[in-house]
């Protein structure tokens, strides 16, 4: 309980900071590759511009339309919030570091984040707004859409993996695994010591940017046809949270990719010889050392995924309706299946 | 337990989190609703109608579909877990017996997904709303064909 409470807090605040920053990153990153500079006004070089726009939401008024269902409307940020904030619960932080020790972590994380459609649906339902309904019927059409193919991908994880505990993956992948890989460091990442499951990450990544609802699969909240989605009627923190919550699920997502694939907290870098780098990067599992260490790789690899899922936003155009359907249905989920097929044979091969 | 009350407490925590912002949030914000901000957005047209109509029956069918595709990834969660454990994975009537299954089920998944694909559902098909709208339009169809034809 200690552990809950402490990484409860930890994550609380990281996603505060992270999300103040990612704004600003994001909206740098798509300046420069607009070739165009952003941000430039508000503190150094803009870097207290999300904190400006921060205050001035506080100030902003509420306002919840007539007509509206005042319930549901009000109601809808705390479920998208909740549900989505519970996912990282099972996300393994450092060795012993986790918030659940539930044997069934990655299903049980699943489960929760998928009650982020009830909360889209009842922000689109109660706004009473035509522009925020076709918002949510599309958002929540396309999260459960792809929740198959990203579904199949963890399941070919699980299935080399031979545990749905996100905890236990992790010390799979590093060098304090029973059956312990001579050079650790990136070797001993699944995604290295399975090689099938590299096009598994592909379609993973892929369904998750759509899980997030973001670019190229970003048509709830297309600004052109759409205004932004089930958001446009909301204003002020409660629009605020919204935001939050996307920036939360793009981390979350990020974070369950490194752990799935890349190692979760293990250190990227082998034990050649005499170097003995991936030593000298772990500390030691129950010391202070390998939380530090922990954490850093983590957080690390997810901020890289992060800024991954950013530019892709900036470079790929907008997939139309039928093109996403077509691409999750036709596309992604014979391929996730295909791949599952093979996996569960390579594992009872080998 | 080691499920419950961790995930409970995250979500406790974070409604509690919500409260105390919007609570900083009502304290700072002003309150002055008129008539005009209380409209729904609709491009500053005045709103037609009421947002709480019908909508498209395809989202339905998705929905559907989806549920089936769920509800077989359910069953396979476990399947993936209990059938690769590496005592068990040794012998040789498990690893039939488990090679069957895995053909069997992802065979199931497959005939559901080539069902659905050739019953057309995965087809996002263009609406003719056009011929609806000429339909029930006062000017006769031959001046729109005439129009076409100049383009």
């Amino acid at each position: 309980m200690p552990t809950t409470i402490l990484l409860f807090l930890f994550f609380l605040g990281f996603l505060l900071l992270y999300t103040v920053l990612a704004v600003y990153a994001e909206r740098k990153m798509a300046a420069f590759i607009q070739d165009r500079l952003g941000p430039m006004e508000t503190g150094y070089y803009g870097l207290l511009q999300t904190v400006a726009d921060l205050l001035k939401m506080l100030q902003k008024e509420d306002i919840v339309l007539r007509g509206a269902d005042g319930v549901l409307f009000r109601a809808a940020p705390f479920v998208i919030f909740a549900s989505v904030f519970a996912g990282f619960c099972f996300i393994p932080l450092a060795p012993q570091g986790i918030g659940s020790e539930s044997t069934t972590g990655i299903f049980a994380l699943l489960a929760i984040v998928s009650l982020d459609v009830m909360g889209i649906l009842m922000a689109g339902w109660g706004s009473n707004n035509k522009f925020s309904m076709l918002g949510a019927m599309r958002s929540v059409a396309q999260i459960v859409s792809y929740e198959v193919p990203l579904g199949l991908a963890v399941l070919c994880v699980a299935v080399c993996a031979g545990t749905l505990n996100l905890q236990e993956m992790a010390w799979q992948q590093g060098i304090f695994a029973i059956e312990s890989h001579a050079w650790g460091g990136v070797f001993s990442w699944y995604v290295v010591r399975y090689p099938l499951l590299l096009p598994v990450f592909l379609i993973f990544f892929t369904a998750s940017l759509a899980e997030c609802n973001r670019a190229p699969f970003d048509l709830p909240e297309a600004e052109s046809e759409l205004v932004a989605g089930y958001q446009t009627e909301y204003a002020g923190f409660r629009w605020g949270i919204l935001m939050l919550t996307e920036y939360g699920m793009m981390l979350l997502v990020s974070l369950l990719s490194a752990v799935l694939f890349f190692g979760a907290w293990n250190t990227p870098l082998p034990n050649v010889g005499i170097v003995r780098l991936a030593e000298w990067t772990s500390g030691t599992p129950g010391h202070i050392s390998a939380w530090l260490w922990g954490a850093f790789w983590l957080l690390g690899k997810g901020l890289l995924l992060v800024g991954l899922q950013m530019w892709v936003r900036w470079t790929y155009p907008r997939l139309r309706i039928d093109q996403l359907m077509s691409l999750c249905w036709k596309y992604l989920t014979p391929a996730a299946l295909l791949l599952l097929l093979l996996c569960s044979l390579t594992k009872l091969i080998f | 337990m080691d499920l419950l009350v961790p995930t409970l407490f995250f979500i406790v925590g974070s409604l509690v989190f919500i409260s105390i912002t919007f609570g900083v949030w009502r304290l700072l914000r002003p309150h002055r609703p008129d008539a005009n901000k209380l409209t729904a957005y609709e491009c500053g047209e005045e709103p037609v109608g009421s947002a709480h109509g019908l909508f498209n029956s395809r989202f339905y069918i998705i929905a559907l579909v989806f549920l089936l595709f769920e509800a077989e990834l359910l069953f396979l969660f476990p399947w993936a877990v209990a059938a690769f454990r590496s005592q068990a994975a040794a012998s040789t009537a498990w690893a039939t017996f488990v090679s069957i299954e895995i053909f069997l089920f992802i065979f199931i998944l497959a005939v559901g997904l080539g069902y659905v694909w050739r019953k057309g559902y995965f087809n996002w098909g263009k609406m003719n709303y056009s011929q609806t709208l000429i339909q029930n339009s006062p000017i006769p169809r031959s001046v729109y064909e005439a129009f076409n034809k100049r383009q």
